[in-house]
């Protein structure tokens, strides 16, 4: 299976190794036709604004609008920013994803965290017990989701921190920084 | 489900945030706010470029907070600033205003002649340059969670941004061919903890993530660093010291991201203006070289 990581900045390598540990064939998406043949794409942690700046540039956003209506497209922090309808600040999203999204919702890089998340549709992998040690770096919030957007999971307070819609997915943490792969195959399930 | 706050593996993670992108000195909110709309992935908060510390002379310090909170106010994207070699408090007050990163930077004046501050102390990361894999290790040792090559800032001058890129990655790659016998007195040999000499080996890389610093001015220097090896690069003076700020600092970001595409890089390359004056390393005597300063 070929998987795109979109490779303008950000943590797209740590993706790129966790994917191709599951058997796939990652290309580096920095230019449209990278797109070619992908069945999905993830997009990275980074920064939101030089992500957009720079798929602006390289006229990137509707070549990737075009690809989420019918692929695969998971977006990590930064990259769920870039999938939402809104977030709050004029900067270029794809709007693919019925999402609004509050960035930095927690706060400066000192209040960053990691916590165990409850994610019970990862049992497809047949490990739903497990809890998902989760990463949030400066991270974003999923502050409300549309019809039709599943929540895949949330804190223990209620407030959404992954969600799919389709064969889209958003999550504010990042499952590239741990070793645990059930997101990575989980879309990999969803990129079929 | 509780939260955990500080550990190294969120310090380490917002470098990993980073990669692939340009950190741009700042000397104010206009500049700040030029950066971010060029595709800074963060911003350097300091009261001179690292060029005007060299013209000025005297003792370089840690800005004004109240600068730097201005800073953090005018923009979305990370917030780094500088304290001094050693001074720890100078570190507690930039963590109090929220900075997202400190940089523990040899361009201020030494506040520590034998020391540096004890990171792991610390709920922000540190970023602390180094010319040597010893050197890199000794900072991760001591809690740093992102390393830069150092350079020689404030020149405009990369040749000792690529000697210093060259010198760690190439003492991985030995690393890498070295029998496991060999590793202690490799350890000795550059002064670096056993255990993290351990661990770059098995990585094939430093254990943090690497940017280059110092002395990076034009898009093709960047481009150049990337295509060495480093993860990302900081300019500092060359961006609000050339003719057009805005136009290079885009630039810069777009030869960053498309550091192996020449055709790329010939047309952002284009009618950038002038360049900043800089100044030759090799023309410069050891008392003006600032890369030395660090232990």
């Amino acid at each position: 299976m070929k998987i795109g990581v979109l490779a303008l900045q950000g943590d797209f390598a740590e993706h790129q190794v966790m994917l191709e540990l599951l058997g796939a064939e990652v290309t580096q998406v920095r230019l449209p036709e990278h797109l070619n043949g992908l069945s999905g794409l993830i997009i990275p942690g980074g920064e939101s604004t030089t992500i957009g700046k720079l798929a602006t540039a390289y006229g990137l956003m509707e070549p990737l609008k075009t690809f989420g209506k019918t692929q695969a497209v998971w977006g990590t922090c930064a990259g769920a920013i870039f999938l939402a309808k809104d977030a709050h600040r004029p900067q270029p999203l794809l709007q693919l994803m019925d999402i609004v999204i509050e960035r930095n919702a927690f706060g400066r890089q000192v209040d960053s965290f990691e916590v165990d998340l409850k994610v019970p549709g990862l049992n497809l992998t047949g490990k739903q017990d497990i809890p998902f040690h989760a990463v949030f770096i400066r991270a974003p919030l999923i502050e409300s989701v549309g019809k039709g957007v599943e929540v895949l999971s949330a804190l223990e307070d209620g407030r959404i921190v992954a969600a799919r819609q389709g064969k889209l997915m958003a999550t504010s943490f990042h499952p590239e920084l741990t070793r645990d792969d059930r997101f990575h195959r989980y879309f990999m399930e969803l990129a079929k | 489900m509780e939260q955990k706050t500080g550990s190294f593996e969120v310090k380490k993670g917002l470098a990993q945030m980073l990669k692939g992108g340009v950190i741009m000195d700042v000397v104010n909110a206009d500049h700040a706010k030029i950066a971010e709309d060029a595709g800074a992935c963060a911003v350097m908060a300091l009261e001179r470029v690292p060029a005007d510390i060299r013209a000025d002379g005297g003792v370089a310090r840690m800005s004004d907070p109240d600068m730097i909170q201005k800073i953090i106010e005018s923009v979305s994207i990370p917030v780094m600033a500088k304290c001094r070699i050693g001074h720890f408090v100078e570190a507690q007050i930039l963590e109090s205003i929220g900075v997202d990163y400190i940089d523990e930077s040899e361009v201020l004046t030494p506040a520590d002649e034998s020391h540096h501050i004890y990171k792991h102390d610390f709920k922000v990361p540190f970023v602390c340059g180094c010319r040597n894999l010893g050197e890199a290790l000794r900072r991760i040792g001591e809690g740093a969670a992102m390393i830069r090559t150092k350079g020689e800032a404030g020149t405009g001058d990369v040749v000792e941004a690529v000697r210093h890129a060259r010198t760690v990655l190439g003492e991985i790659r030995r690393l890498q061919n070295m029998p496991e016998e060999e590793l202690m007195a490799f350890a000795k040999e550059i002064g670096a903890p056993y255990e993290l000499i351990v661990e770059t080996r098995k990585l094939g890389r430093m254990p943090v993530v690497n940017f280059a610093a110092g002395g990076i001015a034009t898009p093709a220097d960047a481009a150049l660093m990337m295509q060495l090896g480093v993860d990302g690069v900081f300019v500092g003076s060359g961006i609000f010291k050339s003719g057009d700020p805005s136009k290079r600092a885009t630039a810069i970001v777009k030869a960053t991201t498309h550091y192996k595409d020449a055709k790329i890089l010939a047309d952002v390359s284009r009618n950038l203006g002038e360049a900043m004056v800089g100044r030759q390393i090799s023309a410069m005597t050891d008392a003006e070289k600032i890369a030395t300063r660090g232990w």
